[in-house]
């Protein structure tokens, strides 16, 4: 346990000092995790020494994140993206793995050759998504057209699993397979393994999608929020445990329950209850790339290492140059494309393993390749950095003109928090303009019927931050608070000001004493929830009363101008008096006196003084 | 240097090229106001003693807006109806807009033609806007002729719309600064016919 903490202790540590530093000096944050890798690790500081430990936490920090790149993957963002997934990540992956495989074929056996070339056609979706996302280029064209094809290899790893095993054993297989079809199933290691597997995936596509929702449903009602963060931790190791059970990697298994779960009302929840775990996870997996750097191998074959690293990211930028060309992207995104992806990835890692396990290639080789691989992912942020001083400079007056567009298409994005009977005409009035809200709510029921009529519903706690965020606070124009909570409404004004100070706030009042409140934090746009209504079924008892149509609604139009003019007056009254009253009861009285005074005070002649004006001179 | 107070009116702002044209090239000059109606009282619930303070605190003042049926759109109608009081506007002791110069500024879809005796519409535009001019005859102001642009239906270029935005400028600044000669311009069927006759370059 101490030596558990311990550790714990040393990578927490060596990450908080490390990253800071390295976004101070404008490096990214996956550098600073890198860099405080090789300090601590033993070949810096020594400060941790068991490889297999850090492999260990490696191992886990990948499955974390592959489960929430699979949330991002909703299958209806899939089937938008399928001509640039399987165009340019198809042809990504097809045309690198035949220049690396054609390359490796000179020197190696063919299926050696078939092995390397399908495992460093990969690129780090860690790095190059976190790396992105920094520089806020996720929403740009090129960015989408990496994020394309690092989708395409997340799934094209599925059949390199299933690949893999046949390279081992394929010379001598083969011919048993010919000659006994489907009754050497269990003399065949490799088929068997893959039916396992394949049995597993279908476990998991079963229970996400069938079973997730009812039992997600249940703890939502308890209304415990630990409970919630606890099932899904439970859903990621139980995964990982299962995959591990059948010899398959438990990132490849979370990523595809993620994948499963996207469409669910509770991606937003997932998202915000894994992402601190994944954050902290991340970063101690990018520590262990780091700290996993064997620099006595490094040292005896440097300059086969250094020679290996520049093949690999050169052979796989031209490669990627190419396709930018034969997808015809503009000229001044090319270059970004061809250096986000020109590295190695971290499902390399994964992969070599396994095909060590499966004897497709010898250890002394993987072990070479690992570290290839750990330079080039090491040396990732660093290109862009060069692109960044050196390419982007020259490309800055093509830049400008897309990024305004993007403002456009980004500037209507509203946050619609609480679905309740206000929220649900709100939503409503808003679709009909044409604006489609995000909308967050808290009641489990809501969001399950909501869902079903096609609106864009997550479930979760309004108040989280992290919720906040996954639902696009940071980019999003306007948030419209309807809560019913008070307290709630409050908290969310509050926290939305700190955090987001570019986000409009329109928010209702449940009375007038919580407006102002909410006046109090500066909140221009206030509606007192039922005071539109008691306004209009005012206009309605009128007419009922005998008064003419149209004078009925000129009262209730003046009022409630009326009423406007004197809430300033009334907000200051009720600021002074507030100290006076023992309870609150009291001043919601006192109040309610001041304002029938006011209220007396309305000079309705101004109604139709023009209308009626008797001109003595006509 | 004279305050121009300009009260538009456009139920459909965003749609009209023209109007935005003419908009963008006056509305940060010094010395003019630019009243958006429509954007103010989205509810027709004109502040009728904030109107009035603001007329009271400009010399010229203009009503920009489309030409709908011979007339204003329904908001300037009823900004009339209200803001212009007995007492205040008009009767024997309402003098609070004598002596302030008026005119329109508006678009209308037929051209020139149309607006004629033998034309489409049948009358001139100087004949429809009479109720205008006996308003502001009323109210004891300068009444100018309008302002207008025509043959929007039609489409107009770029290079038209630049050039009259161009001319509604230089028709506010001389009447900002008193280059304007009025007696001439209350002559013409439009005020800008012929601004060269009319302006005194100093």
């Amino acid at each position: 346990m101490e030596q558990f903490l311990l550790k714990l202790l040393i990578f927490l540590a060596a990450a908080v000092i490390a990253v800071p530093l390295a976004r101070k000096c404008k490096l990214g944050s996956v550098l600073g995790y890198l860099i405080a890798g090789i300090i601590i690790g033993p070949f810096g500081l020594a400060l941790i020494d068991d490889i297999e430990a850090v492999m260990h936490f490696t191992e886990f920090g990948v499955v974390m994140m592959l489960f929430l790149v699979g949330l991002e993957l909703k299958p209806s963002l899939l089937w938008q993206m399928r001509t640039p997934i399987l165009g340019v990540g198809g042809t990504q992956v097809m045309l690198t793995f035949a220049a690396i495989g054609l390359a490796c074929a000179v020197f190696l056996p063919w299926q050696q050759a078939v092995a390397i070339g399908l495992i460093l056609a990969l690129s780090s979706t860690a790095i190059v998504l976190q790396t992105l996302r920094e520089k806020g280029l996720m929403n740009t064209s090129p960015g989408k057209s990496v994020f394309s094809v690092l989708l395409f290899q997340d799934l094209a790893v599925i059949p390199i699993l299933a690949i893999l095993p046949l390279l081992a054993t394929a010379a001598v297989h083969v011919d048993a397979h010919h000659s006994s079809g489907l009754f050497d199933v269990t003399t065949l290691p490799g088929y068997l393994r893959l039916i396992v597997v394949l049995l597993a995936i279908g476990l998991i596509y079963v229970v996400g999608k069938y079973g997730s929702r009812p039992l997600f449903r249940a703890i939502a009602a308890s209304r415990v929020r630990e409970v919630f963060v606890a099932a899904a931790l439970t859903l990621i190791i139980g995964i990982s445990l299962l995959m591990t059970a059948v010899g398959l990697s438990p990132a490849l298994g979370t990523f595809i329950a993620g994948v499963v779960l996207a469409d669910s009302e509770y991606r937003h929840e997932l998202e915000s209850d894994i992402e601190p775990f994944k954050g902290l996870l991340l970063g101690i997996f990018f520590i262990s790339i780091g700290a996993s750097l064997n620099f006595t191998l490094i040292h005896e074959q440097l300059w086969q290492i250094v020679g290996l690293v520049a093949a690999l990211i050169i052979i796989k930028a031209i490669a990627l140059f190419a396709i930018a060309r034969i997808f015809k992207m503009p000229g001044t995104e090319r270059l970004l494309f061809a250096v986000a992806l020109a590295q190695g990835g971290e499902f390399a890692f994964v992969l070599f393993q396994f095909a060590k396990v499966n004897e497709v290639l010898p250890q002394s080789l993987t072990e070479t390749l690992v570290s290839v691989v750990a330079i080039s992912m090491f040396l990732a942020p660093l290109l862009f950095l060069l692109y960044d001083w050196l390419i982007a400079p020259h490309l800055q007056e093509a830049g400008t003109e897309r990024q305004a567009d993007d403002i456009e298409n980004g500037g209507r994005s509203v946050i619609l928090a609480g679905f309740g009977r206000l929220g649900t005409d709100i939503g409503r009035l808003l679709i009909s303009a044409g604006i489609k809200p995000v909308i967050l709510d808290h009641n489990e029921a809501n969001v399950d019927i909501l869902r079903r009529f096609g609106f864009e519903v997550y479930y979760g706690d309004v108040t989280r931050l992290d919720l906040l965020e996954s639902a696009g606070a940071a980019e999003a124009e306007l948030i419209i608070i309807t809560l019913g909570d008070h307290e709630k409404s409050v908290e969310l004004v509050k926290l939305v000001q700190k955090h987001y100070p570019q986000l409009k706030i329109a928010v209702n009042a449940v009375d007038r004493r919580a407006a102002f409140e909410l006046m109090d934090l500066g909140v221009t746009t206030i509606r007192r929830e039922t005071f539109g209504t008691a306004l209009t079924l005012g206009q309605d008892a009128l007419q009922l009363l005998g008064f003419d149509p149209y004078e009925a609604y000129k009262i209730r139009r003046l009022f409630r101008k009326k009423d406007k003019d004197s809430m300033p007056d009334l907000y200051r009254i009720h600021r002074q008096d507030e100290d006076k009253y023992i309870s609150l009861y009291q001043q919601h009285n006192a109040n309610l006196a001041e304002l029938m005074t006011k209220d007396r005070e309305i000079d309705m002649v101004e109604l139709d003084k023009a209308w009626t004006a008797a001109n003595p001179e006509t | 240097m004279n305050k121009i107070l300009i009260l538009f009116g456009h139920p459909a702002f965003r749609r009209s090229t023209i109007n935005a044209a003419l908009r963008k090239s006056v509305e940060n000059l010094k010395g003019i106001t630019f009243h958006d109606l429509y954007a103010r009282y989205p509810d027709f619930l004109i502040d009728v003693s904030h109107e009035q303070r603001l007329c009271e605190s400009h010399d010229i003042i203009v009503f920009q807006h489309p030409f709908y049926w011979y007339s204003t759109p329904s908001l300037i109608k009823e900004w009339f109806d209200l803001v212009l009081e007995h007492a205040w506007a008009y009767g024997a002791s309402g003098t609070a807009l004598a002596g302030k110069i008026t005119f329109q500024a508006l678009t209308a879809g037929g051209d020139f033609s149309n607006y004629q005796p033998d034309g489409l519409n049948l009358f001139t535009i100087r004949q429809l806007t009479t109720p205008y001019r006996a308003t502001a005859n009323l109210c004891r102001m300068e009444w100018l002729p309008p302002f207008a642009v025509l043959g929007i239906h039609q489409g107009l270029p770029k290079e038209d719309r630049i050039c009259h935005a161009e001319d509604y400028r230089k028709t506010l600044m001389a009447l900002r600064d008193n280059q304007l000669d009025l007696a001439k311009a209350r002559n013409y069927e439009l005020l800008n016919q012929d601004l060269n006759s009319i302006i005194n370059e100093v």
